[in-house]
C-alpha cells in the first residue's frame, strides 16, 4: 500500500462524533490484534500527563479561549506523539488512535481559529494510514448523548461559543457543525467513511476487513516467544 | 500580508478568534536579550521612569501565564518535554498573556513591557531544529510590538555576568538540551552564539533595535529611555 510517512509501524486513526461509536469499534480492533499477538498500542485524545493539569484547571476555571484551548490540545498531542506514537512507529508497532488531529482541525475551526493556522501546527504530526470516519446521523449521536441527560461541562457542550442559552441546546449547535466540519474532510483527508447505523458486530467485521486489506498484518507479530 | 487596524495595530498574519485589535490605545514595548544582558534590570528601569511620567505599565515576560506557568515550571525542572511540546507549551503560555494581560492593558492605554517576547522564543525553537516556517506560523497570532529592543551581550561578557551573579551557568541558557558539548561552558558558549546568530537573522527581518549590553546599565537606560520616547510621542 502507499504509506503516508517512512516508518516501520502503522497509524489507524477514529474520528466521529460523540456518541457514533468510534471508540467501541477501535477498542474491537485492538482486541482483535492482540489475539492474534501483534504488537498494538493505543492511545486517546486529551489523556497526556503532563498538561492533563493545565487542561484541566483551564476548563474548570473556563480560562481557555479559543486559541489557548487550540494550543493546550495541541501541546497535550505533542508530547503524546513525541514520547509515544512516533518511538513507537518507529519501533515496528500499530497504533490506534481515539481521535486525532482532525478532531482538532473540526473544533478548532468551529471555534473560529484560522485553519491554515491550525493545519500548519499539526504539520508535525504522521498522517495515519487509516483513518476511519463513523458517520452517524446528527441527531442518533445527540440522541445516544443526551438520551441520559448527562451534565455537560463547559467546553464540552461549545458554551464558550455563545450559541445558546443552556447546556443541551448549545451541544446540538455545536455539535451540528463540528460534524459539517467532518465532513468536509471526508474527501479532503481521504477518509474511511464507516456506516455508523449498523450493527457493532457488522461495522466491527468491515472494519478488520479494511485493516487486513491495508496492512500486512502477520508482520506485526512478536518475535520469539512470548 | 499584514493587517493595520485603527491604532495602527498589527499581527504577524493570523486573526485571534475574537480578539479585536482595533482600540488598543497603549504601546508594547518589548526587551529581548539573554540571561545576563541586564534585560530585567532595564526593565525595572523603565517602569520606574515612566510611572514616574504618569504612565501606567504592565509586565508580562514568559512562563507567568495564569493558565500553564506551573505547570511549564514543573515539566521544565523534570526536563520531561520533547521539543514540539516545549514550543506549544511555551506558545500557550504567550498566549494566554496575550489575550488575558497584553491586550486588556492596552486597550487601557498603558504601556506593556515585554520582558521577552517571541523572538526568544522563536530562535530558541529554531536552534532546536524547528522549522522556521512552522514556529513562526505559531507566533502569526501575536501582536507586533510598538518597538523591540535586543539587548546584544558577547558571550564571553555573558559568561562572565552569569558567573557573578549565580556562581553557576543555566542548564537551559547552556542550551545543554541540545546536546552541543559536555562541557558547559563550552555548551554555553556555543549555545549562546547560535541564539545570537538567529537574532541577527531575525532583525533583517522584523527590524528591531539592537542595543550594545557590553555598556554599564546607566548608559544602556539613557539609550533606551530616548527611543521609548519617541514611541511614545507616535501618536496613531
Amino acid at each position: 500500500m502507499n504509506k503516508n510517512h517512512n516508518h516501520p509501524g502503522r497509524l489507524i486513526a477514529v474520528e466521529g462524533l460523540d456518541g457514533s461509536g468510534k471508540s467501541t469499534q477501535i477498542y474491537l480492533l485492538k482486541r482483535w490484534m492482540e489475539m492474534q499477538g501483534l504488537k498494538v498500542f493505543f492511545t486517546e485524545w486529551n489523556s497526556s500527563l503532563l498538561v492533563k493539569e493545565a487542561t484541566r484547571k483551564g476548563k474548570k476555571r473556563q480560562l481557555l479561549t479559543p486559541t489557548t484551548f487550540s494550543l493546550v490540545h495541541a501541546t497535550d498531542f505533542a508530547d503524546r506523539f513525541e514520547r509515544q506514537i512516533l518511538p513507537l512507529m518507529r519501533a515496528g508497532y500499530i497504533v490506534l488512535a481515539d481521535r486525532y488531529m482532525y478532531t482538532a482541525f473540526a473544533r478548532d475551526i468551529v471555534r473560529g481559529c484560522d485553519p491554515r493556522w491550525v493545519r500548519k501546527l499539526y504539520s508535525f504530526a504522521v498522517v495515519p494510514d487509516i483513518t476511519f470516519f463513523f458517520d452517524t446521523p446528527l441527531e442518533v449521536s445527540l440522541d445516544r448523548i443526551l438520551g441520559g441527560r448527562p451534565k455537560l461541562k463547559y467546553f464540552e457542550a461549545g458554551m464558550d461559543l455563545g450559541l445558546a442559552d443552556n447546556e443541551y441546546e448549545s451541544f446540538r449547535i455545536f455539535q451540528g457543525r463540528i460534524y459539517a466540519e467532518y465532513k468536509k474532510m471526508v474527501e479532503t483527508e481521504g477518509f474511511m467513511v464507516m456506516e455508523g447505523m449498523l450493527p457493532v458486530e457488522k461495522q466491527q467485521a468491515m472494519v478488520r476487513k479494511y485493516v487486513e486489506q491495508k496492512i500486512d498484518l502477520p508482520s506485526f507479530r512478536w518475535r520469539g516467544k512470548q | 500580508m499584514k493587517k493595520a487596524t485603527q491604532t495602527g495595530k498589527r499581527h504577524f498574519g493570523t486573526s485571534l478568534s475574537g480578539c479585536d485589535f482595533s482600540e488598543l490605545k497603549g504601546k508594547l514595548i518589548a526587551l529581548e536579550g539573554a540571561d545576563g544582558s541586564g534585560r530585567s534590570t532595564q526593565i525595572e528601569m523603565l517602569k520606574d521612569w515612566l510611572e514616574n511620567l504618569g504612565y501606567g505599565t504592565v509586565n508580562v515576560g514568559l512562563k507567568r501565564s495564569t493558565l500553564v506557568a506551573e505547570e511549564l515550571e514543573a515539566a521544565q525542572q523534570g526536563n520531561i518535554l520533547s521539543h514540539t511540546t516545549r514550543s506549544l507549551f511555551y506558545a500557550t503560555d504567550f498566549a494566554d498573556q496575550l489575550e488575558n494581560n497584553i491586550l486588556p492593558a492596552l486597550r487601557a492605554g498603558f504601556v506593556v513591557l515585554a520582558d521577552r517576547y517571541i523572538y526568544t522564543l522563536m530562535a530558541r525553537d529554531i536552534v532546536r531544529g524547528a522549522e522556521r516556517d512552522w514556529v513562526r506560523s505559531l507566533y502569526s497570532i501575536a501582536l507586533t510590538p510598538d518597538a523591540v529592543f535586543y539587548i546584544r551581550v558577547s558571550p564571553q561578557v555573558l559568561v562572565e555576568r552569569n558567573f557573578r551573579k549565580n556562581a553557576t551557568l543555566n542548564y537551559w541558557e547552556s542550551g545543554m538540551d541540545i546536546g552541543l558539548s559536555r562541557d558547559m561552558f563550552e555548551s554555553f558558549m556555543r549555545y549562546q552564539r547560535l541564539i545570537q546568530a538567529e537574532f541577527r537573522r531575525m532583525q533583517a527581518e522584523y527590524g528591531f533595535t539592537i542595543i550594545n549590553g557590553n555598556r554599564r546599565a546607566r548608559a544602556i537606560h539613557a539609550e533606551l529611555r530616548a527611543k521609548v520616547q519617541e514611541v511614545l510621542a507616535k501618536t496613531p
